[in-house]
């Protein structure tokens, strides 16, 4: 018996459940993907916003704002790269800068820090690769960037070092309610808990149908990028956005605390949150509303597409209640952005929400909130032949765009939470992100894989269940 | 450590450059490669046809690769394996990295860069579609195929008529997969016209010109891709596509050379080649950095990088022991028809009797006439009945032709015969 299921463990499940680890409690998070962070978390702008967009005295306006202070230490302390560089808002007309001003005074209102109103001209003396067609922009400095995938991932292997539990592959079929309590039959087999909290994305408004609440509907929304190589990563030092509509923040051109360039999104409502699949005019309008902001960009330096599935609701707000339909079963849901920014804060909220509902906290004696990470890109050369000499694993270059050692791919595998696939260690390590992507040290870290985890070959996968790679033996490879 | 010479890369380029560097009298001279073996990608290349210019006769990929690794043996040349160069500075030091001797700064008189280059991805060309497993530059699916024992795919698409998608695809029908099509942008063939005969038309393999891949469908493993034509611009034309069903995409859309430690060694690129801008010694911009092979610019045939390459380890092995090149510097300009030279850059007193051009044109051509000119004269001129993108030109210019230049350029041009 748990005091906690939490279902999905993505930037929300990962969040909930590190807060949840600071008590003595028995939680699990089930994650229906074979690895956490692998639904909207891993496809997103990787930005935690100021906060100036949403309406002031909303909850998405609050937990913007607490969510961003509250990742900086978390980030800090739990080793995941982040970095402050600041965002604008660009406005190309008189009608965009009254947008400008609005959000000027809604981040007041919101408690953003440091925030100002810039000239075309201050803003192309700050961002020399900036249309000379955009007449002003808001700044605002503490808008940071993020590895989001990271971030969860941190926040996951951390709540497990701290007693809690994650189960992969583990889909939630249904829930039944047992008396006080909840018996959920997943794909791993069943669970019981006293209270459920639902984090599960874009299928929350199905998990929340299985305890019989119909309270909100999730509307899946698509959002398409391209990532630029490294040559292009120094194009803008701070986040460009344009000014937002009604499906989001428009398309945006910024860095990435990887040194890459990302452009995106467009906005799409799509059925289902699979339907994470580039479209040829997706793509083509984040091309031409792109090269609006920063006419540079350049196309030819792309190494990757993705696309990525926002939680978008049919409420204005978050969803973060008590489900009228089951007492003890705490809604997570609608979280469209800004939720990976809000992330750290909505994890702090459903523990109170929790609380609320009966939940007994009790504060552990000891509760780990650090985590240390090995990245040989960023020793110095010292370091480095120290680390080596120690460790002659970090002296063997897997991934050569990355610069990724073996000793780091190993490290990632023997961490709290086992990764089985290829994207699973780049999501870890950066193996594979890179401008070949993968080509030259996939089949490395297949290996690597193969022989950590003691698996043939043929069962190491690419991502999720199903995606091998491997057929069978050559003829002479029997 | 003080190096006379050291090469950065132990392939077909790196090999032939030490072989020429000892044989030129460079006595302390270094290989680092980063792989176990030294080969390059001539290890995974288990199909014949390597070797008919440079030992006029047919080898493998390894049997050519181990010749050469036969002469380095005869040789005091020194050879660092399972070693990454991590940065090479502009002091002519390279840090270098493995799990045996750890961490570690080499000085060299001389350096050869003989990286190579990788092959360009799904990214570099924005196909759209869902991101499943099953899509592999040819290349990786050479390796598993090759060197792990490992098949990785049934039913197969290629996007692409570069050289190792041909021999791909001749390789995974002999293995027992089906391939369904290979699908080319262009118009034309970008492989060699004898790897479309033996490794498409000997098997049936249709390859579709003007057509491209507009969607892969296949939410964990690819299931279905689809083709469509394109017009002149290259842009798909509604209604005709073609859909496959098949678990494979294989690429072969190209190769970019790898010069991450020739950009931070700041030697000046060419946007054209995507290497560096070379003289007639494959000298870089950086006096006493030489560079040879894919990663100057990318070859059909290894005999030829071979032949470059001895080229660049002999002038490293002379630069080492004091004999710098230089003298005034003639440009080579692209006229008609030309996309690039290698060497951009010729020092016409360091030419002995004659220097190598390469170099490629834009598109299919019959009967033409490449030209080499001084302004209005015209020096020189070299007949060919066919050219065409996939294969590299060569021209011999005799050095009498570059005596009489005037300016402080030639231009190379293509015109109708």
């Amino acid at each position: 018996m748990y005091d906690v299921a939490i279902i999905g463990c993505g930037i929300i499940g990962a969040a909930t459940a590190y807060e949840l680890s600071r008590y003595d409690l028995k939680v699990v998070a089930l994650e229906a993907a074979n690895d956490v962070a692998n639904g909207t978390t891993k496809a997103n702008s990787a930005i935690l916003h100021a906060g100036y967009d949403p309406e002031p005295g909303t909850k998405m306006a609050r937990l913007n704002v607490e969510g961003v202070k509250l990742a900086k230490e978390l980030c800090e302390k739990l080793a995941v790269e982040r970095k402050e560089i600041g965002s604008f808002v660009l406005a190309f007309n008189d009608e965009e800068m009254k947008t400008v001003h609005t959000l000027f005074q809604r981040g007041n209102q919101n408690g953003v820090p440091d925030m100002r109103i810039l000239t075309g001209d201050e803003v192309r003396a700050m961002e020399p690769a900036i249309s000379t067609e955009v007449v002003g922009a808001l700044y605002a400095p503490s808008a940071a960037i993020v590895s989001p995938w990271e971030f969860c991932i941190a926040l996951a292997e951390t709540a497990v070092r701290n007693g809690a539990e994650v189960k992969l592959s583990a889909k939630v079929e249904s829930i039944e309610k047992k008396g006080e309590t909840f018996l959920l039959h997943t794909a791993a087999g069943e669970v019981e808990a006293k209270y459920v909290v639902n984090a599960a994305g874009v299928e929350a408004d199905k998990v929340h149908a299985m305890v019989g609440g119909h309270t909100f509907k999730t509307l899946p929304n698509r959002g398409e990028y391209f990532l630029l190589d490294k040559a292009q990563g120094e194009l803008v030092n701070k986040v460009v956005f344009q000014c937002p509509n009604p499906d989001g923040k428009g398309v945006l051109v910024a860095p990435t605390v990887h040194g890459n360039l990302i452009v995106g999104p467009n906005a799409e409502g799509v059925d289902r949150a699979e339907d994470v699949n580039n479209t040829a005019a997706g793509l083509a309008f984040v091309r031409k509303m792109s090269v609006k902001s920063v006419p540079a960009v350049n196309f030819r330096d792309s190494i990757r597409n993705f696309a990525g599935v926002r939680a978008n609701s049919d409420q204005a707000d978050f969803i973060i209640e008590e489900s009228p339909a089951a007492k003890g079963f705490i809604n997570l849901g609608g979280i469209k952005s800004p939720g990976l920014s809000s992330a750290p804060a909505i994890g702090v909220e459903a523990v109170e929400l929790l609380q609320s509902c009966g939940l007994a906290l009790h504060k552990k004696e000891t509760f780990i909130d650090t985590r240390e990470r090995t990245v040989f890109r960023h020793l110095s050369p010292e370091e480095k032949a120290k680390i080596v000499a120690e460790n002659p694993l970090y002296g063997r270059i897997i991934c050569r765009c990355e610069t990724v050692t073996e000793g780091e791919i190993v490290e990632a595998i023997h961490r709290p939470i086992v990764p089985r696939s290829i994207d699973g260690i780049k999501r870890r390590c950066n193996a594979g992100m890179g401008r070949c992507q993968g080509g030259f040290c996939g089949p490395r870290v297949h290996e690597i894989l193969s022989r950590e985890l003691n698996l043939p070959l043929d069962q190491i996968l690419m991502d999720e269940e199903g995606s091998y790679i491997l057929t069978q033996p050559t003829k002479e490879g029997k | 450590m003080k190096y006379d010479v050291i090469i950065i890369g132990g392939g077909p380029a790196g090999l032939a450059a030490a072989c020429a560097a000892s044989e030129k009298g460079a006595k302390k001279i270094v290989i680092i490669e980063r792989d176990k073996e030294l080969g390059g990608i001539l290890n995974q290349c288990i199909h014949n046809g390597f070797g008919l210019h440079y030992f006029k006769e047919e080898l493998t990929g390894p049997e050519y690769a181990g010749r050469f690794v036969e002469m380095l043996r005869k040789t005091d040349v020194e050879v660092k394996l399972d070693t990454m160069v991590l940065e090479v500075g502009q002091d002519k030091v390279v840090h270098c990295i493995s799990t045996r001797e750890g961490y570690q700064a080499l000085e060299g008189r001389s350096i050869v860069l003989s990286m190579g280059c990788r092959e360009r991805t799904r990214g570099a060309i924005a196909i759209p579609g869902d991101r499943p497993a099953g899509i592999f530059t040819a290349g990786a699916a050479q390796r598993y195929v090759n060197m792990e024992g490992w098949m990785c795919g049934k039913r197969v698409v290629i996007l692409g008529s570069g050289d190792i998608g041909l021999i791909m695809a001749r390789r995974m029908t002999l293995e027992g997969a089906k391939v369904l099509a290979c699908v080319e942008l262009c118009p034309y063939s970008n492989g060699l016209n004898r790897n479309i005969v033996q490794c498409l038309n000997d098997y049936n393999i249709p390859l579709y010109l003007s057509h491209t891949i507009t969607d892969i469908q296949g939410k964990e493993r690819v299931e279905k891709v689809v083709v469509s034509k394109v017009d002149e611009n290259r842009a798909p034309i509604p209604g005709s596509e073609i859909v496959f069903d098949c678990d494979t995409v294989l690429l072969s859309v190209g190769l970019i050379p790898e010069n991450e430690l020739t950009r931070s060694a700041g030697i000046a690129m060419d946007r054209r080649t995507n290497g560096a801008i070379v003289f007639e010694n494959m000298e870089t911009s950086v006096p006493g950095v030489f560079g040879c092979g894919n990663v100057v610019h990318v070859h059909d045939l290894v005999d030829f990088v071979t032949a470059e390459s001895m080229r660049a380890g002999a002038a490293a092995a002379q630069y080492a022991v004091g004999q710098e090149a230089g003298g005034p510097v003639l440009e080579v300009k692209t006229g008609n028809c030309v996309t690039y030279t290698v060497p951009q850059h010729i020092r016409r007193e360091n030419v002995e009797k004659t220097v190598e051009v390469f170099f490629r044109v834009d598109n299919v051509y019959r009967d033409m006439v490449i030209q080499v000119k001084d302004g209005e004269n015209l020096l020189c001129q070299f007949k060919r009945e066919h050219m065409a993108p996939g294969e590299m030109e060569k021209i011999v210019i005799p050095r009498v032709h570059l005596d009489k230049v005037q300016g402080e350029n030639i231009t190379i041009t293509v015109e109708k015969q």
